[in-house]
């Protein structure tokens, strides 16, 4: 064992590969990216890793690998898991040879997410274990003990942390590589009674997984995955208002980094009472919390998203008939959306308690702060391509059905042009919904290149074959740039670092039978706007690729410059397009050299030619 | 109980690499260390933080309002914007120099940076203001400011080590041809 400092996911992916682990696919998602990220940096040959096409292609894949033997790991978001949701619930039945971890990041807040969704109440539905943990060290072993739980039970099991543990870091204790798992995958063995899914086996399998979980949840009572810190036992001035001559009277559940936060806030409060943590929601260690609702009267439980714990504990009350009062989310004493805070669980923990919050320096009220929004960067092709469909289609009545992505934020002021977001993909047959609401409008779905291969080419063969009118529009920028610039189909590399062919959008799209496929550089204003006008004129489903490569990922050009001879102030070129390159210097528009790539964009939107640049520098 | 550092600033000022830094050179003196900073959309132009934890007895690797022993702000609104995190009696190392909002072009900020420098002036006893614009053209790069910031806040003495352990450690970090330009940074103003 020797100390090394790593963040939360990365120390995932070690602990993984501690595990003997053969096999990682997943699909980009914060705050879940880096641990499929690290598997790759850290493979010296052993391991096979893939940015899959989407969470149900990684899941697919990882279940033919675990069938064989291998030990397999899929990554994702929540958000993910929704469109891996279909094979991981028959899978479940099935089950693994190979020990498989689902990995599934949640979002409290939401910081980055579309939904405050609860992986641990996906796992009840499921009827998969799950493990939640704490902190980075405990990421690093207990997803070890996931693999050994998986292989030994036979079924997948859900590991979600959430953001703060992804993305926290602390200095662990990890392995050496001699004190690593190897684990030598056996291969497919056929066997169709075991392998095909038929409505006899599940019938078979549903009482099995029954039986093993009410098994599981009295092991997981007992594997320290789910301790009670009794505290001190000590009658504390908070402990006062409870009955007295017994242990602590007053209790609190908690769970992953809410956990922290509670054992911060006992400490800042100088209160120490019974403190349950819930490790494995699911099975609940129903055990576990019988000995621990024995010493409480009353339990506060501290849980982000959904209150599993306050619900799994007062079932627990009911079933066993335990006089214990449960609190939490359901009573109104802990929010019932977004995230917790040190702060925000002190306050929690002080009230319930009765006891008083330590007093902070008052200051007076600050000036107005700047804000500083998540905008489209400097030079982001993105940008050049929204503008284009805005003056093309200017005085028309449109629909501009957005996607997720880096452009889901080409809704910000001034281009405005993000008129729904709902799901990856949903853009394309949602545009296709309200034309046939509302025929006399022309109907935009603007999609990414990395989401288009996700889960937007079925929305396309739909749009097709049921004959829908609408211009479906991908943002090609050559990368998946919203969650740090992963490879994808189209860029002609994969995580193994082979170099492959790319896969053609155009080809894709002519093959399912868009008759109308153009491809334009969006940052030709001119040529991209007559093109737009020229496609949606089109009826029936055509397309347009804006094809330019994403700013960040390509070296900037010279600085564009304003010619403050002719420049008459009008302030068109921020007005209009809102580029982070272009500031207010003395009174006038002037360029921020550092952000500006040259894109040329702004020199195109000046009336008066006075932005000139690496384009027009001559 | 462990030195709580907040480091905060906007987007693209070197910040992560400050803490990576700190957190190393914890690492490489056997002192605990645990961290936590904003990923993703955040990063776009906007608001950035590192909550540092070095020395025993952190739970967590964020810290409460009012415990942040010291905040090193590369931006002076930033400094403003965690200042509740602050605690009683604690230190502010601020960049003199505003950085306008990418949006502030649209929406007609008025800001300038000197009404936060005063607010911090009237609010914290213990603050230490760098001119970073003009730390960096005396260095001669305006990828000095994170070591300038750091050199300063080791210099404080909140920090449990010297500027020796942290240049050690970048110089093991950094590109050799990036290591006298920020030694230079790291003793600027001594």
């Amino acid at each position: 064992m020797y100390k090394e400092f790593l963040m939360g996911n990365a120390a995932i992916a070690r602990g993984a590969i501690a595990a003997g682990l053969n096999v990682v696919s997943g699909y980009p998602g914060t705050p879940s990216t880096e641990v499929l990220e690290t598997a790759a940096k850290c493979n010296k040959g052993g391991l096979y890793v893939e940015w899959s096409v989407n969470e149900k292609a990684a899941l697919e894949l990882a279940a033919g690998a675990a069938y064989s033997g291998a030990r397999t790991m899929v990554t994702m978001k929540q958000v993910g898991l929704n469109v891996a949701s279909d094979p991981l619930m028959s899978l479940a039945y099935i089950g693994v040879k190979g020990g498989m971890v689902v990995l599934v990041a949640d979002d409290p807040g939401p910081i980055s997410s579309q939904t405050e969704q609860d992986t641990r109440t996906f796992a009840a539905y499921s009827k998969l274990p799950c493990f939640d943990p704490s902190t980075v060290q405990e990421a690093y072993d207990m997803i070890q003990q996931a693999f050994e739980l998986s292989e030994k039970y036979h079924t997948p099991v859900l590991f979600r942390p959430t953001t703060r543990v992804c993305h926290g870091y602390a200095s662990i204790e990890v392995k050496d590589e001699n004190e690593c798992k190897k684990n030598e995958p056996e291969g497919f063995v056929r066997d169709p009674s075991k392998w095909v899914i038929f409505p006899r086996l599940s019938f078979r399998a549903h009482a099995e997984i029954e039986k093993r979980n009410r098994a599981l949840s009295e092991l997981l009572s007992d594997s320290g995955l789910n301790p009670v810190e009794t505290g001190s036992g000590k009658l504390h001035d908070c402990t006062n208002l409870f009955v007295p001559g017994s242990c602590n009277r007053a209790g609190i559940a908690a769970h992953g980094i809410s956990y922290t936060y509670v054992k911060e806030a006992l400490a800042a409060l100088g209160c120490d009472v019974p403190l349950f943590k819930v490790g494995t929601p699911f099975p609940f260690p129903e055990k576990a919390a019988v000995e621990f609702l024995h010493c409480c009267d009353e339990v506060l439980c501290i849980e982000e998203l959904d209150p599993v714990i306050e619900r799994g504990l007062t079932y627990v009350c009911g079933k066993f008939a335990i006089e214990t009062t449960i609190r939490g989310k359901l009573t109104g004493n802990i929010p019932e959306s977004g995230e917790n805070t040190i702060a925000s669980v002190t306050k929690a923990i002080a009230e319930y308690l009765g006891v008083e919050v330590p007093e902070k320096a008052v200051r007076e009220e600050p000036p107005a702060l700047p804000v500083r929004p998540p905008v489209l960067c400097a030079g982001c092709p993105h940008r050049a391509s929204f503008y284009a469909v805005k003056t093309a289609m200017k005085g028309k009545k449109s629909v501009f059905c957005g996607d997720i992505g880096c452009y889901t934020l080409g809704n910000a002021m001034p281009l405005d042009m993000v008129d729904t977001c709902l799901c990856m993909g949903a853009g394309v047959n949602i545009t296709q919904g309200i034309g046939k609401i509302e025929p006399d409008t022309a109907c935009f779905a603007f999609v990414g290149d990395s989401t288009f291969f996700a889960s937007a080419i079925t929305g396309v063969v739909n749009a097709v074959y049921n004959q829908a009118d609408m211009t479906l529009v991908v943002l090609d920028n050559s990368t998946t740039a919203m969650t740090g610039h992963q490879p994808h189909p189209g860029t002609g590399r994969t995580m193994m670092g082979q170099v492959v062919d790319k896969i053609s959008i155009e080809n894709v799209l002519r093959g399912i039978g868009v008759k109308t496929v153009e491809t334009v550089n969006p940052l030709d204003l001119k040529a991209a706007v007559e093109c737009v006008k020229r496609v949606a004129a089109e009826k029936g489903v055509k397309a347009i690729i804006f094809k330019s490569p994403c700013a960040v990922l390509i070296k900037s050009g010279k600085p564009a410059f304003i010619d403050p001879a002719k420049c008459k102030d009008c302030k068109r070129c921020i007005k209009e397009l809102g580029c982070p390159g272009i500031v207010i210097r003395d009174g006038r528009p002037a360029i921020e050299n550092a952000l500006c790539t040259g894109c040329g964009l702004c020199s195109q939107v000046c009336p008066f030619d006075a932005i000139g640049g690496d384009k027009n520098a001559d | 109980m462990p030195t709580n550092i907040l480091i905060c600033g906007v987007g693209g000022q070197g910040i992560v690499l400050t803490s990576k830094l700190i957190a190393a050179t914890a690492m490489a003196h056997n002192i605990p260390v645990k961290s936590a900073e904003t990923i993703g959309m955040a990063q776009k132009g906007g608001s950035v933080f590192s909550f540092l934890r070095v020395g025993e007895g952190a739970f967590c690797p964020m810290f409460a309002e009012g415990t942040a022993d010291i905040i090193i702000a590369f931006e002076p609104a930033e400094a403003v914007r965690m200042l509740p995190f602050l605690k009683d009696g604690g230190q502010i190392i601020v960049n003199t120099h505003p950085i306008m909002p990418v949006t502030a072009a649209l929406s007609g900020s008025a800001y300038t940076g000197a009404e936060m420098l005063e607010y911090l002036g009237r609010q914290v006893n213990d603050l230490i203001l760098v001119d970073g614009e003009k730390a960096c053209a005396e260095i001669g790069s305006p990828r000095a400011l994170n070591m300038i910031m750091l050199g300063a806040a080791v210099r404080s003495g909140v920090l449990p080590f010297d500027i020796a352990a942290i240049e050690e450690t970048m110089k093991a970090t950094v590109k050799p041809q990036f290591i006298e330009m920020n030694s230079k940074a790291l003793h600027y103003g001594e």
